[in-house]
């Protein structure tokens, strides 16, 4: 005990390393649990963004004119350099919500290694937060199958199709089949509620707990996510019962 | 209210320490009443136990008022049992009725050791304190009370945080075993006063790196927590905990 103090009254000779303080680095900062969720936050709030441009320009096959205002806002997101270049900052985000969302999954689930013989977690807390894994891990697989429909097509034709791309046509040929229709609405299913959770999950995340904040960003989420997945839902619906051609 | 008498069957996890396997075991107590807590109608089974030549059930148990965070049992599917805002010694055979089964189960958390049937090992709680939940005070004689001016809120909001008895009973609930309720209780009720003030940052980058080591998991907001807590610890002190961590982590050179 004497030797610390003595070295302490040295500490103007001595490094910081004696009187223990050490280095905040970058590394500590995103590998520790509130430095990922905040990576996990940070990520989920762009990719809220992305859906809002996705389903607006989606948005464009109710005007119902063949599609030609929708191919023409598809050519130009996968045609102008700004937005291709956008396009890597998106899978980037994908990317990494990915990843951090199945390690912290992964964490948590060691944190718990042996479970209880009888629980009741349905008197503490609702399914869907409890599910959020579960709920990402189906809207990944939904990812997987909906880049080969439409994402696959639109690279293929952009770097060796010989005839323009006509990704309305596309939209139209996939949602005619019916169990294919029936595995988009799972994985909108799915987004809902997800979003539903995650939307104002990422602000208690980044630290926004407020009396006049919190309420609207609780009500903005619902009403986000009602409006994203019915619009998202509706699409192959419309299309599947010729509601527009 | 109506004084019953209840026959119950009990089955209680039995362990013989950290490193055997345990095993939920079904007891029958008789002619319990329900005017008695929980804890007292263990101690009958207890004594049925030592009576039967039997090794009695190990439980964790102190002031039996509600204020010191050491009982601490999942009752069936629920940390305290079924009442709201309330601990396992506070909750009363009234909550129960003739004939019931209850399901008694330890702490449930890969930081938290059993120790003994019911009884888990805490210690990562008073290591996560170590870290730092202490503040600078000048030495010499004690200063008044009221020296510093504390707006109502912020004194208010403090105090609501330092509540936390440290029962681990949201680690317990939480499907994540996240410590952050607690973690966040105790960062707040320094963050929000200005004698906290002086380690504020080192206080809660040292706290969530002990939280982690200790390996608690991470919370997903399920806000099962706040709902178990019996001392109704907010939510908003999660949030604190975050935004503390978030400002201090990114702007600290050195912690």
């Amino acid at each position: 005990m004497n030797e610390v103090i003595d070295l302490q009254h040295l500490s103007l000779f001595l490094p910081n390393s004696y009187y223990n303080i050490s280095i905040m680095t970058w590394k500590h900062f995103f590998t520790s649990s509130i430095g990922k969720k905040f990576l996990m936050a940070m990520t989920g709030i762009f990719l809220v963004l992305f859906l809002i441009v996705h389903a607006g320009i989606n948005a464009c096959i109710f005007l119902n004119d063949g599609g030609e205002t929708f191919n023409k806002a598809a050519h130009f997101m996968s045609h102008n350099w700004i937005m291709r270049f956008l396009e890597i900052g998106l899978f980037a985000g994908f990317i990494l919500h990915i990843i951090q969302g199945l390690s912290l999954t992964f964490q948590n689930k060691k944190a718990r290694p042996v479970n209880y013989a009888f629980n009741q977690p349905g008197k503490n807390s609702n399914w869907y937060s409890r599910s959020m894994a579960i709920l990402g891990t189906l809207l990944l697989l939904f990812l997987i199958m909906h880049l080969s429909h439409f994402y696959v097509g639109t690279k293929v034709a952009l770097y060796g199709g010989d005839k323009p791309h006509n990704l309305y046509h596309e939209m139209q040929t996939i949602f005619s089949v019916n169990w294919i229709v029936a595995l988009y609405l799972i994985g909108v299913a799915s987004l809902f509620w997800h979003l539903y959770h995650g939307f104002q999950s990422a602000f208690q995340t980044l630290g926004i707990h407020h009396k006049r904040y919190t309420p609207i960003i609780m009500a903005a989420g619902t009403g986000y996510a009602i409006i994203i997945c019915l619009l998202f839902a509706l699409m192959p619906i419309a299309m599947y019962l010729g509601w527009i051609k | 209210m109506e004084h019953y008498h209840m026959n119950l069957t009990l089955k209680v996890w039995r362990q013989k320490n950290s490193h055997s396997e345990g095993k939920l075991e079904t007891y029958q107590v008789k002619n319990i009443s329900s005017e008695m807590s929980f804890l007292e109608m263990f101690d009958v089974l207890n004594e049925q136990l030592i009576t039967e030549g039997k090794d009695p059930i190990a439980f964790d148990h102190d002031c039996r008022e509600g204020i010191c965070g050491m009982c601490s049992m999942y009752i069936n599917g629920q940390a305290h049992g079924p009442w709201k805002q309330n601990t396992t010694c506070q909750l009363h055979m009234r909550a129960f009725k003739d004939g019931d089964t209850i399901v008694v189960e330890p702490w449930r958390s890969q930081a938290f050791p059993i120790v003994k049937d019911l009884v888990v090992n805490r210690s990562a709680f008073d290591r996560i304190i170590q870290a730092g939940g202490y503040i600078s005070v000048n030495t010499g004689n004690a200063v008044d009370a009221n020296a510093i001016p504390i707006d109502k809120k912020d004194a208010d909001d403090a105090f609501m945080a330092a509540a936390c008895i440290g029962c681990g009973a949201c680690v317990a609930t939480c499907k994540n075993g996240s410590a952050m309720l607690f973690v966040g209780a105790k960062v707040s009720q320094l963050a929000l006063l200005p004698q906290g003030g002086p380690e504020r940052e080192s206080r809660v980058l040292n706290m969530v790196a002990q939280m982690d080591k200790e390996g608690f998991g991470n919370c997903t907001n399920t806000y099962a927590c706040e709902a178990e807590c019996p001392k109704g610890i907010s939510v908003a002190n999660i949030a604190r905990l975050n935004s503390e961590y978030i400002k201090a982590g990114l702007s600290t050179e050195e912690k």
